[in-house]
């Protein structure tokens, strides 16, 4: 027990900075205001592996260690879609996965975010289209924002689930609390 | 047979020799399996082809004592053409699902019984899923989308109470057609799409890839160029070894395991892509060498990067060791005798923790590794805490390998130019991933295009050990004993 706490307070508090110096890292403080301002709560995501190479799940997870601290900002990752208010897919989705991504897409309650990651996510990336790759997110569910990358760093990762909820609330604006155009 | 026996026949395979498979015939095929399975001998890879890439065929590659090995049956002879062709199940267990693959992807049957679909999925057919009568037992089928942040699979326990009677996978969701795929790339380019096959093996397959078109080419790398591909290799090793290490913590109920590893991981990362040019290597290995020249500093850098995370892992690994609830949950939990485990063919780190202490970094004595000679250890409990402690040896091993790779790093060139030759050739790679032996088979055509390539993934021969680790486990454990092997899907469901 007490090397444990004494690893802890050695290793101190390792999250980078908000705001700092570096462009990209201001992105940690808009998303931290945008999601209090818009959803008042934390922002649930359920993330689907649609048939990726499991790069892009591994940056993914890099934003849960301490350094990206994203349930720090108020983000966390939720188990069910039913408890989604985003759901972040990776690509290219495969033939066997079509049906259990509309199934989550189905499960997940309106109003819904969509964010398709990686170059995969994007358009089939390196797997290209054709034959059980049905390349793109887009091509089975709609998609809001797309973060591309091979894989996408955590940052841009953050800056495009940013994006999702900006756009979101602009829609929200335009449309008076209703539903999402699609 | 003693192995004696086929050694005029097979040609040697160095990494400035192209190789030609061996032909056998139905029987010889058969005879080839026994005898290499008799001497200790093992299969490394089992895959077809169909009359797109010539012949249709079925290959087998076997590592022996006298190296790796080659089969080719040609499916098309009168001898096989409308019989099955023979099947290896009982010599290597882990067969049967690549045959059903072969099945599935180019329609060669073998003898074997099991003929399920493997990695195709029709839609609208439903699989049989083999079922377990009895009193109180009941069915907990799982995926295949998960509730954390993995790859797409199914699984299907039948369990009594909270116990796993039996556990039966149902993989191929992340099938999309990679080795078709290959075929739309030209040889020279087909290190990216290899990188790909496994994100977190980038570095492993697109090294076995650039052996297997570099030795059919007879392209010799700069000596600097295998230096640097061992540094990204091990760098890989670590990353993988670090995430994993916290996240087993996690499940066994300690979050500081996690916070603390997944923060290394990230310095190793970060480091990497400093040297590297990316977080994860994927483009680093290119047919000649390596893709960039490190930048000044990068050396020092991840030197004192490796040190610290190498130090940082010692404390850890004390306290993981310490800790009285981790060490119940690690104690003999999915655990795989060492019998069994040379039984099932279980392969690469998991193997090495159930007594199987093979390592290609050692056994193939392929540059740089011959000169690096790395500490290949092993443990025989064969369960989570085996597994951990494995782990933690690499971990620690690849630190130093990694550091003594920076210290006397070769000078000279990074590349080599590559060119196609006119004639169509044949070429295998094979390299110690971090999870295990990956293999590369590449055949190529006239033009510099591909005409088969095949990539294999250790996790062919430990999925199914997991379906056994499981057994008599509670179902609460599975996800710390699926994440103590953490098998790949997308490189196994190609
Ligand atoms: S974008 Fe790159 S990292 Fe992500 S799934 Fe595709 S190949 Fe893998």
């Amino acid at each position: 027990m007490l090397k444990t706490l004494r690893q802890i307070q050695r290793t101190g508090i390792v999250t980078e900075p908000v705001p700092a110096p570096d462009p990209t890292l201001r992105i940690r403080a808009v998303l931290e205001q945008r999601i209090l301002g818009i959803l008042g709560r934390a922002l649930a995501i359920r993330m689907v592996d649609a048939g990726s190479c499991n790069g892009c799940e591994l940056e993914v997870n890099a934003l849960t260690n301490p350094i990206y601290n994203i349930e720090g900002l108020g983000v966390h990752f939720v188990a069910s879609p039913r408890h989604a208010d985003l759901l972040l897919v990776s690509g290219p989705v495969t033939t066997a996965m079509r049906d259990p991504l509309l199934r989550v897409y189905e499960a997940t309650p309106d109003p819904k975010l969509v964010v398709a990651i990686g170059d995969c996510g994007r358009d089939g990336g390196v797997f290209g289209c054709g034959g059980p790759s049905l390349g793109a997110v887009a091509n089975v569910i709609p998609v809001d924002v797309v973060v591309p990358g091979c894989p996408p760093s955590p940052n841009r990762l953050l800056a495009g689930i940013l994006a999702a909820l900006d756009a979101s609330a602009a829609l929200d604006v335009r449309q008076e609390g209703g539903g999402r155009a699609e | 047979m003693p192995l004696r026996h086929w050694l005029a026949a097979f040609e040697p395979i160095a990494d400035d020799a192209a190789v030609r498979p061996l032909r056998v015939g139905a029987e010889d095929w058969r005879r080839l399996a026994e005898d290499v399975a008799a001497s200790g001998g093992r299969l490394l890879a089992l895959w077809g082809q169909d009359a797109t890439a010539g012949r249709p065929a079925v290959f087998a590659a076997y590592q022996t004592a006298a190296g790796l090995w080659i089969a080719e049956l040609v499916c098309d002879a009168p001898a096989v053409a409308d019989d099955p062709y023979p099947g290896l199940q009982d010599l290597y267990p882990f067969a049967g699902r690549m045959q059903r693959a072969i099945r599935d992807l180019h329609g060669l049957r073998s003898t074997d019984p099991d003929h399920r679909p493997w990695l195709r999925h029709a839609p609208g057919e439903a699989y049989e899923f083999v079922r377990v009568e009895g009193d109180g037992v009941h069915e907990i089928p799982v995926g295949p989308v998960h509730a954390g942040i993995i790859e797409p699979g199914h699984f299907r326990f039948s369990v009594v109470g909270e116990k796993v009677l039996r556990l039966e996978q149902r993989l191929g969701f992340a099938h999309k057609g990679i080795e078709r795929r290959f075929l739309e790339f030209a040889a020279l380019d087909g290190s990216r799409l290899a990188a790909r096959v496994s994100g977190d093996s980038a570095v492993a397959y697109s090294w076995a890839y650039c052996i297997a078109l570099e030795s059919q080419w007879g392209v010799r790398i700069p000596r600097r160029a295998q230096w640097l591909r061992a540094l990204a290799l091990e760098l890989e090793r670590i990353a993988n070894h670090l995430g994993d290490l916290g996240a087993l913590g996690n499940d066994a109920g300690f979050a500081f395991g996690l916070t603390q590893f997944s923060r290394l991981k990230e310095q190793v990362l970060r480091a990497t892509e400093h040297a590297l040019g990316q977080r994860y290597a994927m483009d680093w290995v290119v047919p000649g060498g390596v893709s960039r020249e490190l930048p000044p500093d990068a050396a020092t850098a991840l030197d004192r990067c490796l040190a610290e995370v190498g130090a940082e892992s010692v404390v850890l690994r004390g306290i993981y060791e310490e800790h009285a609830g981790v060490r119940d949950r690690f104690t003999g939990t999915g655990a795989i005798a060492p019998d069994l485990a040379a039984r099932l063919g279980l392969t690469g780190l998991a193997g090495r923790a159930s007594g199987q202490v093979q390592d290609l970094r050692r056994d193939l004595r392929f540059p740089p590794y011959e000169e690096l000679r790395p500490a290949i250890g092993g443990a025989v409990s064969g369960d989570v805490a085996a597994r951990v402690a494995v782990r933690f040896d690499e971990l620690l091993e690849s630190c130093r390998l990694g550091r003594r790779i920076l210290a006397q790093l070769p000078g000279g060139d990074l590349r080599v130019a590559v060119v196609a030759p006119a004639p169509a050739a044949f070429g295998v790679g094979a390299v110690e991933g971090w999870r295990g032996p990956v293999l590369v088979a590449l055949a190529t055509a006239a033009g510099g295009r591909i005409r088969r390539c095949h990539p294999h993934d250790p996790s062919w021969q430990n999925w199914p050990a997991l379906e056994h680790a499981v057994i008599d486990n509670i179902v609460p454990d599975f996800p710390l004993i699926n994440k103590s092997f953490n098998l790949s899907y997308s490189g196994h469901d190609l």
